[in-house]
């Protein structure tokens, strides 16, 4: 249709795209996702150190991969901000077919790095955990079934999408890796929440996960001696949690000083589970307190935009997205407190890993492209939310 | 529920009969169907995110808080802050009375292993063996590589040793900082000192802990973080601790005893200047305990302070003192030394002697009268015996600061008929310790005036209860110089320091009940000088005998006294005493010189 307005502008109907974007992004939440990559460099130069030189490499080797890296990272996410829903929702489902088939992959290719699990392949550069990348695609998908199924005459969309995230929770548990067949396992049941999940449902499917934990405990070796670690009530001194602990203790309130930290050298992880720990022994309470802070405004200031939405896609998209990433940074300083069972999970931006922080900046985009703010259908809610 | 008609006939006929397309109806009802169910749907989801912010909010301030409780907490095990010295220099060093180091701290290391970074554990096992060679590199070996990530080598390293260890330059190879416990004199004092060892270990300090002696009784005053800066000063005298056990190790050689003891103590304050037993130890390097065999025979054991022995003849001063204050007798009151049976039993002297039909009381001292020293007895009376013995503290385990004085009670018997009360009198079927009979002495000495000994030093006398009369008293210690100028203790007759003494040659009771023939104990128990008493010495040899002579002697006054009289000899110009010139002596001294 042709705008026939007396006065109207001549040229492009259309924003440029810029400061469309610009305007309409959430700009705290952008801002708080630039400082977490900041701060993920600074701690890099702190506690990767000791693993460079465990591997014989510069001392700010991993450093700099880590600047490129994060770099790349925030390309992805400006650029995918930028994203109509559309192309967002197209982008996921492509990208799930794709890393969903390099998952299955994973057996025949995949290395494990002698970390007994195989949930990498390696590109001799650099290596790849497709399950890092799966997790935004699936949650597109399972969005965009689940918002489907509420569509007059739509496709039993929540049944399919459970079936979906079984699969998927299923080929994740085998590498084995249980903390991100958890995270796709919550991302899923976020959604489905947020998507109109009957309540009796729900306990069903708590209830059940807890069996399934405690299956798993029964089953996986790996799994109890986690557990078994988490649930004594003293924490051996030795161990990655007890370094961990004592480093948080050391540090207090305004840590050791930079560069002073211990714990790096004695915890094989410090650079990616445990790296709070490092930011806590050196820097103390107080960086660790901004750091928690910026995940909160990051996940709190999305999920409140997307109480605005009217788009079911958009809505249920951006929850699963959000709590995917606000989760995976609950339950790695979850773990470094103590509050939760240890579990290997990398901190979104802040640890070192790639394809860890090149997903973090695909999801955080896509997150960033759905929570913008847009013209919403009827005038009336408008103005009836207005602020 | 009631549902809306999508195709509502009513509307779609009135559509057909004025020509529209009657789909566009049913299109507009779907939509707003549609448009419904969203608005339901969103009103719910609304509710449902408020939820997970909610959440996702109060999970992130846990985590903070959890951060803050554990940040404010302290580390169990610090490393990179100093918390560790707190511990460390925790333990206050102990000196003698002229504040001589007796006990201190050095610093050194302990060697520990992490397994996991051991580049090379056969290499490590190895060189490791040579460096401390009780260490076996087979048993090394397979102790690193059994699967344990974290093992002790060693407690305690001399600079050497770390020099060694940094030289094999393993990474699993670290030392632990450490206090260690230090006896600079090594034998030196080695019964009162006791011993130490490390009690709670970790990989930054240890804890040093009292193992025996007054380490151990003081453990808590040297241990006490506010006084680590404050020496523990003791009563000893380093000097003289030093010539004791010289002389005393010289004498229980020369004499073939199987031990000895010897007590040196200020008769005022209760201070003991001297305190040595034999055979010693070195307090740095304790040696094991017995497992079997007597246990005075381990070097561990304080003989001045365990050692409990029926102290023979030295007891029958008490019974004169006694007798004098009760008013029974006076010095010069005759006492019968004929004959004494009591029941089945005859009491007879040493070496069959018989001193006829009566003593004086100071005569029975002066010969050590067996059959006298009873018949006093006699005229006491049990209970006021016993009453008296106690209060010389003769009953009960001494108070000095020694934990093992804790566990030697003196042992008498329970019952107390005749038998006992004459053989108490001269120091039979009683035991106790050198020091409960330097303590005795000690108040006699002291005017009647009852003193507690001390290892620490003290500033002024604590005047104890009077248990006798200072004229008893005085004329105890009148008798007991007679001892030594014309009795059994004449060696010990030092010109100028006025000995004066008791010996006691006490046959040892066997275990199979009984005494044996030919193994004593011999004791001499002194006071000097004998007229204004400063100090008490002990002197107590296990089964010595002299055999320079014809016959093997085997008397206090042949072994124990002449010991003594070495000691007196060299102690009391150290002591700072001066010799008391005689008149006879100024003589022949001016004679000379003119």
């Amino acid at each position: 249709m042709t705008e026939m307005v007396y006065g109207s502008m001549p040229s492009s109907v259309r924003e440029p795209i810029l400061s469309r974007w610009w305007r309409t992004v959430d700009k705290w939440s952008l801002i708080a996702i630039l400082v977490l990559c900041a701060i993920g460099l600074l701690l890099g130069f702190a506690a990767s150190v000791p693993l460079a030189e465990r591997n014989g490499l510069d001392p700010f080797y991993y450093v700099q991969r880590q600047m490129f890296f994060g770099g790349l990272a925030m390309v992805a996410m400006v650029v995918v901000s930028m994203m109509s829903p559309d192309l967002v929702r197209r982008l996921g489902v492509m990208g799930f077919c794709l890393f969903f088939l390099a998952l299955l992959m994973l057996p025949m290719f995949g290395t494990d790095f002698g970390k007994g699990a195989v949930r990498w392949f390696s590109l001799g550069f650099a290596s790849f955990q497709p399950s890092e990348f799966l997790k935004p695609g699936f949650i597109i998908v399972a969005a965009w079934l689940i918002a489907a199924s509420g569509d007059i005459n739509g496709p039993p969309g929540k049944l399919m999408s459970f079936g979906l995230a079984i699969t998927v929770v299923l080929l994740l548990a085998l590498q084995p890796d249980f903390g991100q067949a958890l995270l796709v396992l919550f991302g899923w049941a976020t959604i489905y929440f947020v998507g109109g999940a009957p309540i009796p449902l729900l306990l069903t499917i708590l209830g059940l996960t807890g069996a399934a934990g405690i299956g798993a405990y029964n089953v996986s070796e790996h799994f109890a001696r986690r557990i078994n670690g988490f649930l004594s009530p003293d924490v051996d001194p030795r161990s990655q949690l007890g370094y961990a602990t004592n480093a948080i203790q050391e540090g207090g309130f305004f840590g050791v000083g930079i560069g002073e930290g211990q714990v790096k050298w004695t915890l094989p992880d410090a650079h990616t589970d445990f790296i709070i720990a490092v930011a806590a022994e050196e820097y103390g309470l107080m960086l660790v307190l901004v750091i928690i802070a910026l995940y909160t405004t990051v996940v709190v200031r999305s999920l409140f935009r997307l109480t605005r939405e009217r788009d079911p896609f958009v809505r249920l998209a951006g929850t699963g997205l959000a709590c995917i990433f606000g989760v995976q940074a609950m339950i790695n300083m979850g773990v470094a407190v103590r509050l939760l069972p240890a579990k290997g999970m990398t901190l979104p931006f802040v640890s070192y890993g790639g394809s860890s922080v090149i997903a973090a900046g695909i999801t955080v985009g896509m997150l960033l492209a759905l929570t913008r703010s847009r013209p919403q259908g009827n005038m009336s809610d408008v103005f009836r939310r207005s602020r | 529920m009631t549902r809306v008609p999508l195709r509502p006939l009513a509307r779609i006929l009135r559509a057909r009969t004025l020509g529209e397309n009657p789909d566009t109806i049913e299109r507009e009802n779907l939509r707003l169907r549609h448009e419904q169910m969203r608005d339901k749907s969103r009103g719910q989801a609304q509710l449902r995110l408020v939820i997970l912010i909610l959440c996702f909010f109060s999970a992130f301030t846990l985590i903070g808080a959890r951060m803050g409780m554990l940040a404010s907490t302290e580390p169990v095990e610090p490393r990179s802050s100093a918390g560790g010295d707190a511990i460390a220099s925790g333990r206050a060093d102990i000196e003698d009375r002229n504040g001589h180091v007796l006990a201190t701290n050095m610093q050194t290391n302990a060697l520990y292993v992490q397994t996991r970074d051991l580049v090379d554990p056969r290499r490590v096992a190895t060189e490791l063996s040579q460096i401390f060679p009780d260490l076996d590199a087979e048993t090394l070996h397979r102790r690193f590589t059994d699967g344990r990530s974290f093992m002790w080598v060693r407690k305690v390293l001399s600079p050497e040793q770390v020099q060694a260890v940094h030289e094999i330059g393993d990474p699993g190879l670290l030392f632990g900082p450490r206090e260690m416990r230090l006896y600079p004199n090594g034998t030196l004092a080695a019964h009162v000192l006791g011993g130490s060892s490390f009690g709670a270990e970790g990989v930054g300090s240890a804890q040093i802990i009292g193992t025996a002696g007054i380490e151990k009784f003081m453990d808590s005053r040297l241990s006490d973080p506010e006084q680590a800066g404050r020496p523990l000063r003791l009563s000893l005298d380093m000097t003289v601790q030093a010539h004791v056990e010289e002389l005393l190790e010289t004498g229980v050689n020369m004499y073939s005893a199987r031990g000895g003891a010897v007590i040196l103590m200020n008769i005022k304050t209760g201070e003991i200047l001297s305190m040595a037993s034999m055979p010693t130890f070195d307090p740095n390097d304790r040696p094991n305990p017995l497992v079997k065999g007597e246990p005075g025979d381990s070097p561990l054991f304080n003989r001045a302070v365990q050692g409990l022995y029926e102290l023979g003849s030295t007891y029958k001063i008490f019974a004169a003192a006694q007798a004098m204050d009760l008013g029974l007798l006076n010095a010069d009151s005759p006492v019968d030394t004929s004959f004494l049976k009591i029941g089945r039993k005859t009491i007879s002297e040493y070496d069959g002697h018989n001193y006829g039909p009566t003593k004086t009381l100071s005569e029975v001292i002066e010969v050590s009268s067996n059959i006298g020293s009873g018949h006093i007895a006699l005229m006491i009376g049990a209970e006021r015996q016993q009453a008296f013995l106690r209060s010389l503290g003769l009953f009960s385990s001494s108070p000095v600061e020694l934990i093992e004085a804790m566990g030697a009670k003196p042992q008498y018997p329970k019952k107390w008929p005749d038998i006992v009360t004459v053989t108490a009198a001269f120091g039979h079927g009683v035991s106790s310790s050198p020091l409960n009979l330097a303590t005795a002495y000690a108040t006699i000495a002291n005017g009647g005036v009852t003193v507690k000994p001390t290892l620490l030093a003290q500033a002024d006398p604590t005047p104890g209860d009077r248990v006798m009369s200072a004229y008893a008293a005085e004329e105890s210690v009148k008798m007991l110089r007679r001892v030594v100028v014309s009795g059994t203790a004449t060696m010990a007759d030092i010109p100028g320091y006025e000995v004066a003494g008791k010996t006691g040659t006490a046959d040892k009771p066997s275990p199979t009940g009984g005494y044996y023939d030919d193994k004593v104990i011999n004791t001499f128990a002194a006071v000097f000088p004998a007229s204004h008493p400063e100090y008490v010495l002990v002197v107590s040899l296990d089964e010595p005998v002299e055999t320079s002579g014809s016959k093997p002697l085997r008397t206090a006054g042949w072994t124990a006294v002449p010991l003594a009289a070495e000691i007196i000899k060299r102690a009391a110009p150290l002591l700072g005493m001066r010799p008391v010139v005689e008149p006879a002596g100024t003589d022949a001294l001016t004679a000379v010189k003119q």
